[in-house]
């Protein structure tokens, strides 16, 4: 999932300063669990640009956000509201502010920051898991990516500064590299740390990406 | 003869540390590497060590080069990507520099540019690949070179470590990526290194154990609450506390442990890192009859 955190209200008033009629998107995948877009925010959004002196024009919860043609077919409808509206605040992660952008004509700004793709432990708890760098790694690290849990993105072992299994940079985070080699020992395949890996390609995360199904 | 004949040879190496300035006056590494000139077999040069900015490492070992002394380069992955490394590793040879120390480097977030952007594109075993292969006149895409370079690869090792299997797989990843010799995290306790070279004396290959010589109990404390895989034992703390002179005591400390270590052969060298008082590095070396 693609986790989002609500900016600071300041920063969202700075940005629809002279702009009085707001139309909001929220967004019902990621935004909606990250409770940074769905329904129950955007009301709560609706209510605290109205009593700074903005009217908004309408609402909705896009579905989701980062689908173009869904996009264009919901903002379609909601025409009326959108044109009278002097701006857009996009209540969903940044690919979905993009995609708002791309056909709502009138400025579209972001009311969150988008942090990392990640996973929920539990409500509003969440940790980043993947960077997408393009060449998937878990099939050797015991399903734990080095790339993302290593503060250093490290592919041949640990460094030399973690102290009882926590990383020296951040010691509320564990060692990549000791969940690594304990959950290989107990699958029994340390050998396959074993093997050296060279430089990674990173030519295969080089952006902007795009990628075609083939047929 | 130079560091890698002594280690083929057998000799007990002696090799220290230091850093380049921050800033462009190399008065003071000049004269301690006049100090020590002749009197050890090889001097690391830290490439911008703790990530904070000073000259590079490349800048130290020419300077140490010039003074007559062997010096031996670190480089780490943190703030150069693989093309920027195997640059730096060409001008190192093409100016006469043959040892090479690579590390991963310390994160930038405890150096004083925090905000910096770590590189980390290669660690240390994919720097000594690259060094390996620019040994044989390719760079690593296999582009021909103009002229072979020559290195003697050294990395580092950390003997206190849990798990301490996890430290030997990386060691033996290092070995056959080139490394010829380890540097090791510097180590107080002789039953800990001892254990160490039991573990890997199948690897074969050379190991200079780290030396820190304590200026006082605090340092030791806080290198044991701050720095990973240093453990100094509370008799030595003790010695410190009590010591009247504790750059003395603190000196006295290491030329116990190094004479020790080359008496029974534990390692085949000792590494001195004096952090900011390289200035002692002379007299321990007369304490320890070097």
């Amino acid at each position: 999932m693609i986790i989002s955190k609500q900016k600071p209200f300041e920063e969202i008033l700075n940005f629809l300063k002279g702009k009085d009629k707001i139309f909001i998107t929220g967004c019902s995948l990621c935004a909606t669990s990250c409770m940074t877009g769905g329904q129950q925010q955007i009301d709560e959004m609706k209510n605290k640009l109205e009593e700074h002196g903005k009217t908004v024009t309408g609402t909705t919860v896009l579905d989701p956000s980062c689908h173009r043609l869904q996009v264009r077919a919901t903002l379609k409808k909601q025409k009326v509201e959108l044109a009278s509206a002097d701006a857009v605040l996009c209540m969903a992660c940044g690919d979905g502010a993009q995609t708002v952008a791309a056909f709502a004509k009138i400025p579209v700004y972001p009311a969150n920051d988008t942090l990392f793709i990640g996973e929920v432990e539990r409500i509003g708890h969440f940790h980043e898991a993947c960077k997408a760098c393009g060449q998937c790694e878990l099939g050797w690290t015991a399903g734990i990516c080095p790339i993302t849990k290593c503060a250093k993105s490290l592919l041949n072992g640990p460094c030399g500064g973690a102290t009882n299994g926590k990383c020296e940079v951040d010691p509320d985070n564990d060692c990549a590299w000791v969940l690594i080699y304990n959950r290989l020992k107990e699958q029994d395949m340390l050998d396959t740390l074993l093997e050296i890996k060279g430089p990674k390609d990173y030519s295969k995360a080089a952006h902007p990406r795009k990628y075609v199904v083939g047929r | 003869m130079n560091l890698k004949e002594k280690l083929a040879r057998g000799d007990f190496v002696i090799t220290a540390e230091m850093a380049p300035p921050k800033g462009i006056d190399f008065g003071h590494i000049r004269e301690c590497a006049r100090a020590v000139k002749g009197r050890v077999d090889g001097v690391n040069v830290t490439d911008f060590q703790s990530a904070v900015v000073r000259a590079s490492s490349l800048g130290g070992a020419k300077m140490l080069l010039d003074e007559g002394l062997e010096p031996i380069m670190q480089i780490t992955g943190r703030d150069r990507n693989r093309i920027a490394i195997q640059g730096e590793l060409l001008s190192a040879a093409a100016l006469g520099i043959k040892n090479v120390l690579a590390l991963t480097g310390d994160h930038p977030s405890i150096g004083d540019h925090p905000d910096a952007r770590g590189v980390f594109d290669m660690d240390s075993v994919n720097i000594l690949q690259a060094a390996t292969k620019l040994m044989e006149g390719q760079d690593l895409n296999g582009n021909e070179l103009s002229g072979t370079p020559e290195y003697f690869l050294g990395a580092s090792v950390t003997p206190l470590y849990d798990p301490l299997e996890l430290q030997i797989i990386k060691m033996k990843k290092k070995i056959q990526a080139g490394a010829k010799f380890f540097q090791t995290q510097a180590v107080y306790d002789i039953d800990v290194i001892r254990s160490f070279m039991d573990e890997i004396k199948d690897l074969n290959t050379k190991v200079l154990v780290g030396v820190i010589p304590l200026k006082s109990a605090g340092m030791a404390k806080y290198m044991n609450n701050n720095v990973p895989g240093i453990q100094v034992p509370d008799e030595i703390i003790e010695r410190m506390r009590k010591a009247e002179d504790k750059t003395k005591e603190g000196l006295n400390i290491a030329a116990e442990f190094i004479e020790q270590i080359k008496e029974e052969k534990i390692c085949d060298g000792v590494h001195i890192m004096a952090i900011g008082a390289e200035e002692n590095v002379p007299t321990l070396l007369d304490m320890c009859g070097f």
